[in-house]
């Protein structure tokens, strides 16, 4: 899968066609918004039995993701799962992949609003990370300088001769970096909203997720 | 005769009138468990439906509810209810009436569930939603016959089996229910007995006179049609001029589209300014009951319409019928003329304005039709199991029910006659845990078990259950608005207004309005100026041709084109010197570049659905092959493919082979199941599309029903909601036999490279329903647009 290569804050990332962030001078992945056990939460409040699937769906593309990489540190951006108690159902045989997956690697859940308390399963847990120069957290703050967040799942449509192309992306600017979710039960929130329009600076760029990721000016 | 009371037949005699013959059998009739009643709108269908009702409460007092009427359209109950009044105030006959449909206010909905009235005139959905209530029982009691009417169209769609479940469940609560049907003429009356009767009950088929054929021909213009184009825009002097020389001229159209661009058109030439209208399905509905009223009132000379108007609203005086467009179907072209002279004894009048050349010679093949009598049918499977699926949370949402039980009752209904347990059980799995392989959910489960009889879990979901009732599926709609605290407009498509950028402008209602931007799940607009609409306006609905029109049209090429004007003779001529003439032994095949891309145009004259099924299939050759299609559309004679490299050799893709090859394994992949799945999740109720607390604006929350298919796929093919896609889909597959056929007919597949659009595909580059193709082409489509975007910002 090829990505976008691009610097923020001097240090040189990747943005990946899955969505995943990589940065090969730390040899670190970043994935956002994960919403693991977003199926479970949704019947156990009463709502329908989407089937069953999201959680090794997600976990299925992240072992490949780790597998192409070969990043020795995963920073998990916040809402990795859909509820505290969402991450406690997981089946026996999830929680024993995320410990496959983290055997090995230092791994750090970034806490989010869907959960912001720790999980019982290994690896650090913490509310932000700086890991200079950048720093990683759930939700953007404007304050902020080589900001990594996720939080808003971004998408952005591209219209060409007479089609429409709509897709999760990474929106990036001199300042900052908002991260388009990872997880495979989540929407996103269209680029030209007023908390995105907002946020970024007016050059920033808006990259596709896809099979070949590409910059082009953040549809606003 | 069965002997009205007294009030009544002094009413009727003191109109001077006369039962019809078949309204005074419908009386004689009036025990019987089931009837259905064909004849032609004006006959006095409706009054010959309610006979027995008037009479048997006109007798003596009756306590609750005596008679349900359903009709497919809000506006028909309304209608009816003004028209019943008549006779009831003016015979004083002490009977209540009353209509409840989606519009009906919360008060006096309210009212209605503790006090009925006699006569109930209500929709397939608000229907649903009664049974619902835990108080149905107390709501049904007394209920003696139920009305159906225009059950010919609600018997082609889902809301038919909707319907006839709901009636089952209301036989159950109020034994000997007497049921009756009307329907316009019809090909198959026999099926659409078996579909109303209760099983294993006869329903007998009563026929009205057919009354005087119907009068209809080609407008005559002194402007040729244009070679293609929907507009008919050159016709509207001509159109004025009819109008002028009626009193009410119903105008209608295929699509909503297409009214609104010849409603602004009309107007700018109204140089008298007759009062003219416009309703369809995507007003508001201030807007539509506003045109509704000054109709009734005798307001206005013309009314510019589609299919809202379709069904047998009494419109007074409308005696002239415009056709815009050809008609798709020649079924319902004669129920539209029946709209003209609505007296049974008068012809009706009406006049086909074809758009452009094509459907010069569609109207000539419809009109040939129309003078043989000939009908063209739909032909349906049984009953659909995801309306089974709301069926059953329906009926959990009223009362715990025994599965057995259940089971009996639903068999009951024409459409599932033919149901099996096993079918039924798997229903009842997926609504109770979802029916996944994997059992997520035990704990979590929908439905329960408890003592023999199915419950909700959580007894607060039955109101998730009761505001997504309804089998009707619009795609997903979004409101129109003037920006700041204006008046709603109507609703577009959100696939449309993905494509909007400000500054766009477009029409609604009969304006021109100016795109602003998405706020809150509302498209914001503003007034413009402008006189030219840049984009055309929403889908709306398309219609299929039939397949017998299809085939009467290949004919007329070839025959004589005696019946065809100069004009369009002259068109034929031409597509025959720029190309060649479609052929029953040959496959036409032509190919060229157009607005900046290629085209492939095949000729099969095999019907829509084999046409999309060939587009389908086609494109995924192409993709295999590298020629990068981007995405396709049918029609009933042709699909026209678009994509970026131009195909010199098209015989390659027509190896029966290759096309067999992985039909099945591929298909699950296309954008056709996705929208299949969609709407067959969102009825049998894995989709919600509403829950409480409304949708707010582009919430990440949401995500696409592709995930869920995709997912589904993977991970669980064979799933029910995947079964019921595959089944629902390939019932249009099942098409693809003529194709085959066709293609082993065929001496040879020559492609026909040509330097520009040819007389014969030009119309098809305005057809809605168009098929997205994902694959290499899209990438290469971003990486051109991108890179051009990041060079125009002066970023790259």
């Amino acid at each position: 899968m090829q990505g976008y290569s691009f610097t923020l804050a001097g240090a040189e990332l990747v943005a990946r066609g899955s969505g995943a962030l990589f940065w090969p001078a730390e040899s670190l992945l970043c994935v956002s918004d994960l919403h693991l056990g977003k199926s479970e939460r949704i019947a156990r409040r009463g709502g329908s039995a989407l089937p069953p699937y999201e959680t090794r769906e997600t976990l299925s593309r992240l072992d490949a993701e780790l597998e192409a990489t070969g990043a020795r540190t995963v920073i998990c951006l916040g809402d990795s799962f859909d509820d505290s108690a969402a991450a406690e159902a997981l089946s026996a045989e999830d929680k024993l992949w995320v410990g496959r997956l983290q055997a090995g690697r230092r791994w750090v859940w970034i806490e989010g609003n869907h959960d912001p308390g720790p999980v019982d399963l290994g690896g650090a847990h913490l509310a932000a990370l700086p890991l200079s120069p950048l720093t990683f957290s759930h939700i953007a703050d404007p304050a902020r300088f080589g900001e990594v967040s996720g939080h808003y799942h971004p998408k952005a449509t591209l219209k060409s001769r007479g089609r429409a192309v709509t897709r999760a992306c990474f929106l990036i600017d001199s300042d900052r970096l908002i991260m388009p979710a990872f997880g495979t039960y989540t929407g996103g929130l269209r680029s030209h909203h007023e908390t995105l329009s907002s946020l970024m600076r007016p050059e920033a760029l808006a990259v596709l997720t896809g099979p070949e990721p590409s910059p082009m000016p953040m549809p606003r | 005769m069965t002997d009205l009371p007294a009030p009544l037949s002094g009413w009727i005699a003191a109109r001077g009138w006369e039962l019809h013959p078949h309204q005074r059998t419908m009386l004689e009739r009036a025990g019987a468990p089931a009837t259905l009643l064909i004849a032609p709108t004006g006959g006095g269908k409706t009054l010959a439906g309610f006979l027995p009702t008037l009479a048997e409460l006109a007798d003596g007092p009756h306590e609750g509810l005596h008679t349900l009427y359903i009709s497919p359209l809000k506006a028909l109950a309304a209608d009816i209810k003004r028209n019943l009044r008549a006779p009831v105030e003016e015979a004083e006959l002490p009977i209540r009436i009353e209509d409840r449909t989606g519009d009906t206010k919360p008060t006096a909905r309210k009212r209605q569930r503790a006090d009925p009235p006699h006569i109930l005139l209500t929709t397939p959905e608000s229907l649903a939603l009664l049974i619902s209530y835990p108080d149905a029982p107390h709501i049904f009691r007394g209920l003696r016959r139920v009305v159906v009417d225009e059950i010919h169209a609600l018997r082609a769609s889902k809301r038919g089996d909707q319907l006839m479940l709901a009636l089952s469940r209301l036989e159950a609560l109020c034994p000997g229910l007497r049921r009756v049907g009307l329907s316009a003429t019809v090909q198959d009356p026999a099926e659409i007995a078996a579909y109303l009767a209760p099983q294993p009950e006869p329903c007998e088929v009563l026929h009205a006179d057919p009354g005087p054929p119907p009068q209809v021909s080609m407008l005559e213009t002194e402007e040729a049609p244009p070679w293609s184009g929907g507009g008919a825009a050159y016709a509207i002097p001509a159109v004025l001029e009819e109008v002028k020389r009626h009193k009410t001229t119903l105008i209608f159209h295929n699509t909503r589209a297409q009214a609104e661009i010849f409603f602004h058109n009309l107007w700018l030439a109204n140089d008298e300014a007759l009062p003219i209208g416009i309703h369809h399905g995507s007003l508001a509905r201030e807007q539509r009951e506003k045109v509704e009223a000054a109709m009734a009132a005798g307001g206005l000379r013309a009314v510019v319409c589609t299919g809202s108007l379709d069904l047998g609203i009494d419109w007074g005086d409308v005696d002239l019928v415009i056709q815009i467009g050809a008609p798709k179907n020649v079924a319902r072209l004669v129920q539209r003329i029946g709209r003209a002279e609505h007296r049974y004894d008068a012809p009706s009048k009406a006049l086909l304005v074809p758009a452009n050349r094509w459907e010069v010679i569609e109207c000539r093949a419809a009109l040939e039709a129309v003078a043989e009598g000939e009908l063209d049918g739909e032909p349906r499977a049984g009953g659909a199991l995801d309306v089974l699926c709301q069926h059953m949370l329906i009926c959990a949402a009223s009362a715990p029910f025994e599965a057995s039980a259940l089971f009996e009752e639903v068999r009951r209904a024409g459409p599932y006659r033919g149901l099996t347990r096993a079918a039924f059980d798997d229903c009842l799995d997926f609504v109770a845990t979802g029916g996944y392989a994997f059992r997520a959910y035990d704990k979590w489960q929908r439905l329960m078990e408890r003592g023999g009889l199915w419950q909700l879990r959580d007894p607060r979901a039955a109101q998730r259950i009761r505001m997504n009732i309804g089998t009707i599926q619009d795609s997903d709609l979004l409101k129109v608005r003037m920006r700041g605290r204006g008046p709603a407009l109507g609703e577009v498509e959100e696939a449309f207004a993905a494509t909007l950028t400000p500054g766009d402008t477009f029409l609604i209602g009969g304006r021109i309005v100016r795109y602003e931007g998405l706020r809150d799940m509302t498209v914001e607009v503003s007034r413009t100026a402008s006189r030219k609409p840049k984009i055309a306006v929403f889908g709306g609905t398309k219609f299929a041709t039939s397949l017998e029109l299809s085939q009467r049209v290949l004919r007329l090429l070839h025959g004589a084109h005696d019946g065809l004007p100069g004009h369009t003779a002259d068109w034929i001529a031409l597509q025959a010197e720029v190309s060649e003439l479609p052929e029953a032994g040959k496959l036409l095949v032509e190919s060229f570049p157009h607005d900046g891309r290629e085209h492939l145009c095949i000729y099969g004259f095999a019907g829509r659905n084999a046409q999309q099924t060939l587009g389908l299939l086609l494109t995924k050759r192409m993709e295999e092959t590298g020629l990068a299609p981007l995405g396709f559309v049918a029609t009933d004679h042709a699909t026209l493919i678009w994509g970026l490299d131009p195909v010199m050799d098209a015989a390659p893709l027509f190896e029966l082979e290759g096309l067999r090859h992985g039909l099945e394994t591929w298909l699950a992949g296309n954008a056709v199941m996705k929208r299949t799945f969609r709407g067959i999740a969102t009825i049998a109720g894995l989709i919600e599309r509403n829950t409480p607390g409304a949708r707010k604006s582009g919430r990440q929350a949401t995500f696409s029903s592709d995930i869920l298919y995709d997912t589904l796929l993977k991970y669980e093919p064979d799933h029910l909601l995947m079964r019921i896609t595959r089944a629902q889909a390939m019932r249009g597959l099942v098409d693809f036999s003529r194709i085959e056929a066709r293609l082993m007919a065929v001496s040879g597949i020559e492609t026909r490279r040509l330097a520009r659009v040819s007389p014969f595909a030009a119309p098809l580059f305005l057809e809605v329903g168009k098929v997205p193709v994902e694959g290499a082409a899209e990438e290469r489509l971003l990486a051109q647009e991108t890179e051009r975007l990041m060079q125009a910002a002066g970023l790259a």
